[in-house]
Formats: structure tokens, sequence, C-alpha cells
């Protein structure tokens, strides 16, 4: 019972850490026979370029897309939303295509624009989430199988689900805060709360 | 972070954020939009906006300052990825100026000239983040003491020679596991010894690493050397002139982009490796002349 996390650049150390403060294991994910036997994954925030070129140089590619295809959860925060969305203005590699969104890239402008902000998210129960954007993208449309979870004040949406497919443009793994990998673990009928051992 | 609603914008959290987004990749310096195409096509993670590689810097001498802007924005609008671009130490006019042209981070630079023997930037009064270079665990808490949001080695930049860069990243991570051998009443002395403010030294030995990210930079000229400094504990790598003073830069690019991310993988390392025509000739850090070392600037 174990929980892949993409590892060829960007954010996954600060993924594996969070999922360990949940007593999950993961694995750092570097070629398509990693993703034997996951019952999760997670596409990390990073540089989606240097990822979208990495991903076929690996023959990655379709493995990635069978197991979105395959209805285990796969989350995508910031870069891995970009790769997981259908569409996507500004980047010139394909991405995985897997979930039926269309999103801008660094639609919030360059870093100094970059924020953080109180976002209340459906399904995630305590409170606005305190959420990190960094050069962030926005989901700028959503298909109908697909539920917005989260909408900044000016009406961006930045969280969406299709299935056990979860898209986050902003950071949960850079701040203190669990809730939304406990959401998302549950999004596979995954208990986020396993006995030890 | 403040209370939950408000939107902030250059918070700690999101200057810190962005390199570590930037880890396990390579920044790689350019000087032109042709070259920014080049890097990015290659699996750049950001660029680093320059007149001249440290390499001709070295050869040229004279006063080396901010790139023209000029430069930078053609540079910025050549790449989607995120762009860097260096200013003096202590010149925090420069820095203004990089953070109204919109640069993602400023890297106050040992490479440049310094403008201020005895002050570095005050960088927490920026919206942008800054990286600065470091020889010792020391050096790295100062700078971060005055607000860098990332740091890197300095080694010793247009040489071609990783030997300062292996130096100052075994300094650093060496420090850390000293630090995290010693007993709390032990830590002011050590903080003393380091020259760094106690609660960073605290914090240091609390969680076994720097609170930033640490990337590697300065001499940096094969996927070899860029796996070794992977290998050393750097979170990602820095290379300057090591890309466009070899012979092939796109093949040494891509090359060194696949070294970072399979850093481990010895028959990766190898596969990469071959057939990538001469690296850049350098000079090795034992023949500079004294005087010459740009990692003795900044204190």
């Amino acid at each position: 019972m174990t929980v892949g996390v993409l590892a060829l650049q960007g954010g996954f150390r600060e993924h594996a850490a969070m999922l360990a403060r949940l007593g999950r294991a993961s694995v750092e994910v570097r070629g398509p026979e990693a993703l034997d036997g996951l019952e999760a994954l997670i596409i990390p925030g990073g540089e989606s370029t240097t990822i979208a070129r990495l991903i076929p140089r690996y023959g990655l590619r379709e493995p990635l897309r069978d197991f979105c295809a395959g209805g285990r959860p796969v989350w995508g925060t910031c870069a891995g939303a970009i790769l997981l969305a259908r569409e996507v203005d500004a980047l010139d590699r394909p991405g995985l295509a897997a979930m039926d969104i269309a999103v801008a890239r660094n639609a919030f402008g360059r870093q100094v624009d970059s924020f953080e902000a109180g976002v209340e998210l459906a399904g995630v129960g305590g409170g606005p989430f305190r959420a990190i954007f960094i050069r962030a993208p926005r989901i700028a449309s959503a298909g109908k199988g697909v539920e917005a979870l989260g909408r900044l004040a000016d009406g961006s949406i930045v969280a969406a689900r299709q299935g056990a497919l979860l898209a986050t443009a902003f950071h949960p793994e850079l701040g203190d805060d669990p809730r939304l990998h406990e959401y998302f673990l549950s999004l596979g009928g995954v208990n986020a709360r396993p006995a030890i051992g | 972070m403040s209370e939950n609603g408000a939107t902030e914008r250059g918070t700690w959290t999101v200057k810190t954020g962005l390199a570590q987004m930037l880890k396990g990749g390579v920044i790689m310096d350019v000087v032109s939009p042709e070259h920014a195409r080049i890097a990015e096509e290659a699996g750049a993670c950001a660029v680093m906006a320059l007149e001249r590689v440290p390499a001709d810097i070295r050869r040229d001498g004279g006063v080396a300052r901010m790139s023209d802007p000029e430069i930078i924005v053609r540079i910025t609008e050549a790449v989607s990825i995120p762009v860097m671009a260096k200013a003096r130490i202590g010149h925090f006019v420069e820095a203004d100026i990089l953070q109204a042209l919109g640069v993602d981070y400023i890297d106050e630079s040992e490479v440049l000239t310094p403008a201020d023997e005895a002050h570095h930037i005050d960088k927490r009064a920026f919206t942008v983040p800054f990286v600065c270079g470091c020889r010792d665990l020391g050096e790295a808490l100062r700078r971060i003491a005055e607000g860098a949001a990332m740091i890197r080695t300095k080694g010793e930049a247009g040489t071609g020679d990783i030997v300062e860069a292996v130096r100052h990243m075994r300094a650093v991570q060496g420090e850390i596991r000293r630090l995290c051998s010693l007993s709390p009443d032990e830590l002011p002395a050590a903080a003393r010894d380091l020259r760094a403010p106690l609660e960073l030294v605290e914090r240091v030995r609390a969680e076994g690493r720097l609170p930033v990210v640490n990337f590697a930079a300065g001499g940096v000229a094969t996927p070899a050397d860029a796996a070794l400094m992977m290998r050393l504990g750097a979170d990602g790598v820095f290379v300057g002139s090591g890309i466009f003073k070899a012979e092939n830069p796109p093949a040494v690019a891509s090359a060194i982009v696949e070294s970072v991310t399979h850093y481990g993988d010895a028959e990766l390392l190898a596969r990469v490796s071959r057939g990538l025509g001469p690296a850049m000739r350098g000079q090795s850090v034992a023949s500079l002349p004294e005087g010459e070392a740009l990692a003795a600037r900044g204190w």
C-alpha cells in the first residue's frame, strides 16, 4: 500500500514528507517500472517544461496515462496539474491529457506576483486552506465530469476533481496543513489513517 | 503565514517555495534569447540572464556589473521558465531594478564586482527572492539571516574546475553533521564560531539540514560533475560557463539535466556522457593568480 511521487524534478521530497506525517510510505518514481503496485500517484510541482521533456525521455508517458485511466487516485499540484490537463496554453510538449480541464500557465504573473491566500475547499472541512501559489497556473475551464473544489475571490478555479483525479494550482506540500493529502488518500477508498505496519 | 483569509505576496513561504520547485533541476547561464531557448529546450528549470558568462568575465577583467536590462527583458520574453539575474554584492539599487524588471530570483553574486565590502543587501526588504553563495555553513546562515531564500555554493565560477564547489559543499554538509552531534548547551559556542545567529544554528541542528534549498555552483562542466554535486547533497545545480563554452551546448545541457535527475544511476550517467565532444577547456583553480579567486568576495 504505497503512494508514488513522480521524482523527475521539483517538489517531490515535500510530498513524501507530508505522506510520512500521515503514516504513509511513498516511493520516488523515475521510470515506468516504479509504477507497478502503487495504489496512488502524486505528480508534484516543479518546472512543467522540464518535467514534460523528461517524461517521454524515460518512456513514462503511456504508463502514466494508463495509470491515470485506471481509476487509482492521481494528484497533480501546480506543474503536476498542468501535466494532467487535457489542454494547456503555452506548453510546447504534450502533457498527459488525462483530466478534462484546460489550464493557463503562469496565469497570475511572475514570481513577484506569487502569493498565498485562504481558499475554501469543498469536501475539506475545518475552514479555509492556506494555499501557496508560486508562478501558479489557473484552471481556465473544466468539463462536465469535473467538480470545481475551490476558487479564489476572483472566481478562478484553483482545485478540481474528476473521479479519482485531483488537480490543485497551489502547493499543499509547502505548508503545514495535511488536510488535502488526507483528502487525496481518501479518493480511492484508501484509509488515510492506516494502522501502522 | 498570517490570518487565513488575506492574500499576501513575497512571504517567506512564497520565496523559499520557488526554490523548492527548482530542486532536482539545472539552472543555466545564458547571454541571449537564443541561448535561453537552447537551455529551455534541454530541460533547464530556470535560466540566469547575463551579459557575459563567468569565464568571459574572468578573461575580460574590468568591473562586472548587473547586466543590461535590455538583455534581461529579451531573455524573459524568450522563455516561459523562471529567469534569474545577478546583482553586485551590496548593490541594493541594482536589486531594485531587477525586481522592477520582473525577474523571478536575484543572485547577489560574487561573480560581479562587489559594490559594498561590509554589507550585503537587506534581502528581507524585497518581494522578489534572493539566492546567495556560500563557502561554509556560517556564511550560508549569515545570508539566510539577511533574507536569502536559497543558497548555493560559491565554487569558483568560470574555471570549469569542480574542486571549490566540492570543498564548499563538503564544508556545509560536514558542519551540519557536526552540529547534529552537539548537545543544546554547546550551540551558543557553535553559533559564535560559525558567526551565525543562534536561532538558525538551533534550527539546523533540529532539522539536520539548511532551512532553505542549497544548490551547487561554480565549476560544473560535465554531467559527472553535476551528479557528483548531487551525490554530495546538493538540491540542484547551476551551470555557468560549462554549457555554452562546450563544443556542443545543446547536447551538454541535455546530458547535465538527465544527470541531475538520475544522479545515482551510473549506467545512465555513462550513456548520457558519451559523445558530447570536448567540455569547456577551463582553468584549474590551483593555477589562478593570487587575488583572482571570486569566492573570496563577500564574508
